[in-house]
């Protein structure tokens, strides 16, 4: 097996996945519009909302928008998964594989055409999101929010690897996707705080990777957070890190066909 | 060195042996065919031999390099079109070509020069900057060659590599095949269902069936080991010519019908002289002589006992068979 950091090969994935990117315009509205609607009724809707966690001086749009924005980077980075299925039904996955590359290589370039595209997605969705009303902290605040996004799309990019080595095809990716994605998401603080469900679901909460993901995310947007970032970067980095290893072992023994 | 050599080459899944221990080896620079029905196991040999997938039992060497062994320098050896497209439809040819140049990791100044160069081969220059998915069937297999041949392969295969395209461009493709054989010194293995893919490309052939190789060799030997050809001689006298040519050592079989004589023999071409000379010494004119010899037709009858159309139907080619049963009730 050769080499696994081969810098032509990682841009090479990386530069397919951004024409694709570039060239799939429903793709990019599509991926952001959902959540950006759900923003904006769900923040104008419960305009007067106000969990006693909540703490003055932010309004509730202001606290949904991190945990919209996760919803962004989840699901633009599962799309990896679907990438690479398509790949594999038209065809294409046998030219990538039948290259002198080590396996690896071919995961990484994959995930850095993923997590370049999520982010993207993540930071048009802040762009429009601050055109309703949300306002970033700073310079710095948005610095930290980027850090945290590289590290949930990273990780979600992995997961959908993962899943879609184990799939043949879209029905199947779709229906374990969704089961995956909902839970954690309901799980994750997004829309609203966790103080308000029972003890035994917040527990749930806590074991919940992606919950560290939206406080990581709402500590840089909007500066407020239940844990301190440290220990939301620390959790993450170790999912990202587990995710990465699944992705590249599971990927590198699925079959062709 | 051979180009390929297997040994013993066999991939089982959980009920059917696909590949069942095939041997045979393919010499350098030869143009070499699996010529088998649907099914029969030539796609997945292939498979094996690109690294694709991974043999039960046996092994083969691609270019000095095992297939189980040393994957990695099969890989860099080999160039594939497969059996069904594998292009990326959202990119134009040009950056498909890129993307395996890069992959491949051949130097920027090389890929856009053997890109130039690979693209001329197929004669798809002034096409190279439109989309895949405004491209024609054939147009799309023109560039999957082109595409298999950037990385200067030493072996290049060739699944179906005319499947599903008419008559006309399947031609095309043909005449690029041997040229490509010819000028840039590539080993080519091919497989193919189609009698007159194999005879008018391949310098030797391998019959395949039930995952089993049954015979290797040229077109021409596979053919003559039939047995007889056919001479049809017309002439003004037939009577007299059916006495001067009986006799002969050579005439293995003769049949009079009207002013036609049905001659059988072997390497028949070089017996129409024989037979215009006795003609000519018997002052017998001749209007016309045709000679038809076995086709890869009767050869694959000869060795497998079915016709390859046969083979095909039972192969259970589902909704053609559905198809047929409805309309009967018509």
């Amino acid at each position: 097996m050769r080499h696994w950091f081969n810098p032509q090969v990682l841009y090479a994935l990386w530069l397919r996945e951004m024409k694709r990117y570039v060239r799939a315009r429903s793709r990019i509205i599509g991926s952001i519009a959902m959540p950006f609607f759900f923003l904006l009724f769900l923040g104008t809707g419960f305009k007067n909302f106000r969990p006693e966690s909540l703490p003055a001086g932010i309004d509730y749009l202001n606290f949904l928008a991190p945990g919209m924005l996760a919803i962004v980077l989840q699901f633009g980075s599962m799309f990896i998964g679907i990438a690479v299925l398509w790949d594999r039904q038209f065809g294409f996955l046998k030219e990538i594989m039948v290259a002198p590359v080590s396996r690896v290589a071919i995961v990484l370039g994959r995930t850095l055409g993923g997590v370049t595209t999520a982010v993207l997605q993540g930071v048009l969705f802040i762009a429009v999101a601050m055109l309703a009303g949300l306002k970033v902290s700073g310079f710095g605040g948005f610095s930290l929010t980027l850090f945290f996004m590289i590290l949930i799309a990273c990780a979600f990019v992995n997961l959908g690897l993962s899943i879609a080595s184990l799939m043949r095809d879209m029905q199947g990716f779709s229906i374990v996707m969704n089961f995956v994605m909902v839970p954690l998401l309901l799980l994750s603080g997004a829309m609203f705080p966790v103080e308000q469900f029972p003890v035994w679901v917040q527990v749930l909460c806590y074991i919940n990777p992606l919950f560290y993901g939206v406080d990581g995310l709402r500590y840089g947007l909007i500066g407020m957070s239940k844990f301190s970032p440290f220990i939301d970067a620390a959790v993450l980095f170790s999912f990202c890190a587990a995710m990465v290893g699944l992705g590249t072992f599971l990927f590198s023994r699925s079959d062709i066909d | 060195m051979q180009a390929i050599t297997t040994t013993n080459l066999t991939k089982k899944y959980e009920t059917l042996t696909a590949v069942d221990h095939v041997s045979f080896e393919v010499q350098q620079g030869e143009i070499f065919g699996l010529l088998g029905p649907n099914g029969a196991g030539k796609t997945t040999i292939i498979k094996m031999l690109s690294t694709l997938t991974t043999p039960t039992e046996g092994d083969a060497d691609v270019w000095g390099h095992s297939i189980g062994s040393a994957r990695d320098d099969v890989r860099r050896s080999i160039g594939i079109v497969f059996q069904d497209p594998a292009v990326d439809d959202s990119l134009t040819g040009r950056e498909n070509l890129d993307f395996h140049a890069r992959m491949y990791g051949m130097k920027k100044e090389l890929r856009i020069e053997r890109i130039r160069e690979v693209l001329a081969l197929v004669g798809l220059e002034d096409k190279a900057d439109l989309l895949l998915k405004k491209y024609s069937g054939g147009m799309k297999r023109r560039l999957e060659i082109a595409r298999g041949l950037m990385h200067y392969p030493r072996v290049l295969f060739l699944d179906e590599p005319t499947l599903g395209l008419d008559p006309q461009t399947r031609r095309h493709i043909w005449d690029y095949i041997k040229m490509l054989n010819q000028r840039e010194k590539v080993t080519i293995i091919l497989t193919t269902h189609y009698m007159e893919e194999a005879d008018s490309l391949c310098s030797r052939i391998g019959i395949i069936d039930h995952g089993k190789i049954l015979v290797v060799d040229t077109p021409t030997a596979l053919k003559n080991a039939m047995g007889n050809d056919l001479l049809t001689i017309a002439s003004a006298d037939s009577e007299g010519l059916l006495a001067g040519l009986t006799g002969q050592d050579w005439v293995k079989d003769i049949q009079q019908y009207g002013d036609q004589l049905l001659v059988g023999a072997q390497q028949a071409e070089e017996k129409i002289p024989m037979a215009v000379h006795i003609a000519q010494r018997l002052d017998i004119a001749i209007t016309s002589i045709s000679l038809r010899k076995p086709t890869l037709e009767d050869v694959f009858l000869h060795y497998t006992g079915k016709t390859m159309r046969d083979e095909d139907a039972a192969a259970g080619d589902a909704p053609r068979g559905k198809m047929r049963r409805h309309g009967g009730h018509h």
